[in-house]
């Protein structure tokens, strides 16, 4: 089991749907989680209803959100990397693959969960697992951490394939469902459930499996 | 936010004009606009801290609002506008949110960058 975790995404809230169950799952088995999340969303066009903030505000509300969020799911380790919502694939890709070589050095993880290049839908996904990608790529083939992917373009399975790691979060629902709620500004979680609870059997149903495919460097 | 009370946004805008000023100015229709919806088209687009000087600027329509800022050169443009932020008082924060309450445009001006 591995021992260290890095997860790497681009915005808060990125960790909910996909992640949030895995990772609770892997830390009560006694992993260490480090979320390095690359800028605080401070583009997102949901700003709750009513209104919770503004373009200037939203930044610092994020950073809330994504502490409550970590604090639900166990995650010991968040970092905020700094860098702007929607500028990843723009950013100088030296400096890109520095931080995330940096954190690799530090933490030594033994598995990075990131997004799947080319099949995450939003550009700075795509950019945040290229770089992720291009940086384990770099590293000799003995010293690869596991990289696992988040994947949900349409018809991504048709090409990739099945996702080959599927993680049964039912024991881990709580957690999962606190991190979706922690995102409240972006979120409507009421409004998802609609006239389910969390408690439900159909709602736990459609939550309690997570899927990533593990990237083949060659 | 509130929504917006045109009489203050114009005795801002009289305010903050002939200076030099930081502009954010927003449009977007989601980032996964055509993946929830095919028919629909993924675009956005924003200036953040660019640097402008108008010397004539004024709010116009009955809710949603338009703003128009004439510069030396050219002009700056904003339709949708419906929320502002009441409590500043140096700075305009601006923004035009659909029946969802999402953002689709933000107009912001202020003396110091963002």
């Amino acid at each position: 089991m591995e021992n260290h975790i890095l997860v790497v995404f681009p915005h808060p809230d990125d960790e909910s749907f996909g992640t949030s169950g895995t990772l609770a799952k892997r830390i009560h088995e006694g992993a260490q989680v480090t979320y390095a999340c690359l800028t605080l969303g401070e583009m997102a066009r949901n700003m709750g209803k009513p209104l919770m903030a503004n373009r200037v505000t939203l930044p610092e509300l994020r950073k809330k959100e994504l502490a409550e969020s970590a604090r639900s799911i166990g995650i010991q380790d968040v970092r905020m990397m700094g860098l702007h919502d929607k500028t990843i694939e723009f950013e100088d890709q030296d400096m890109l693959d520095g931080m995330i070589r940096d954190l690799i050095e530090e933490l030594k993880p033994s598995l990075i969960i990131t997004f799947y290049p080319g099949y995450s839908v939003h550009p700075d996904h795509d950019a945040t697992g290229a770089a992720v990608i291009r940086t384990v790529a770099s590293m000799p083939k003995g010293q690869r951490p596991v990289v696992n992917c988040v994947a949900f373009s349409k018809g991504c399975e048709k090409i990739l394939g099945k996702p080959d790691v599927l993680v049964d979060v039912k024991d881990f629902l709580t957690n999962k469902f606190g991190s979706i709620r922690a995102h409240s500004s972006q979120f409507r979680w009421k409004d998802m459930l609609g006239n389910y609870s969390e408690n439900d059997e159909m709602v736990k149903s459609r939550f309690n499996t997570e899927r990533f495919w593990t990237y083949h460097f060659e | 936010m509130q929504l917006i009370n045109p009489q203050m946004v114009q005795e801002l805008l009289d305010k903050l004009q002939d200076q030099d000023l930081y502009i954010h100015l927003e449009m977007t229709t989601g980032a996964y606009a055509s993946h929830e919806d095919e028919s629909k088209f993924t675009a956005s687009t924003f200036i953040k801290n660019g640097v402008v000087r108008y010397d004539h600027g004024s709010i116009a329509g009955f809710g949603p609002y338009r703003v128009g800022l004439k510069m030396e050169q050219g002009w700056i443009y904003a339709q949708g506008l419906t929320h502002v932020d009441e409590t500043e008082t140096e700075r305009l924060i601006m923004a035009g949110h659909d029946s969802d309450g999402k953002l689709v445009v933000a107009l912001q001006l202020s003396k110091e960058p963002f």
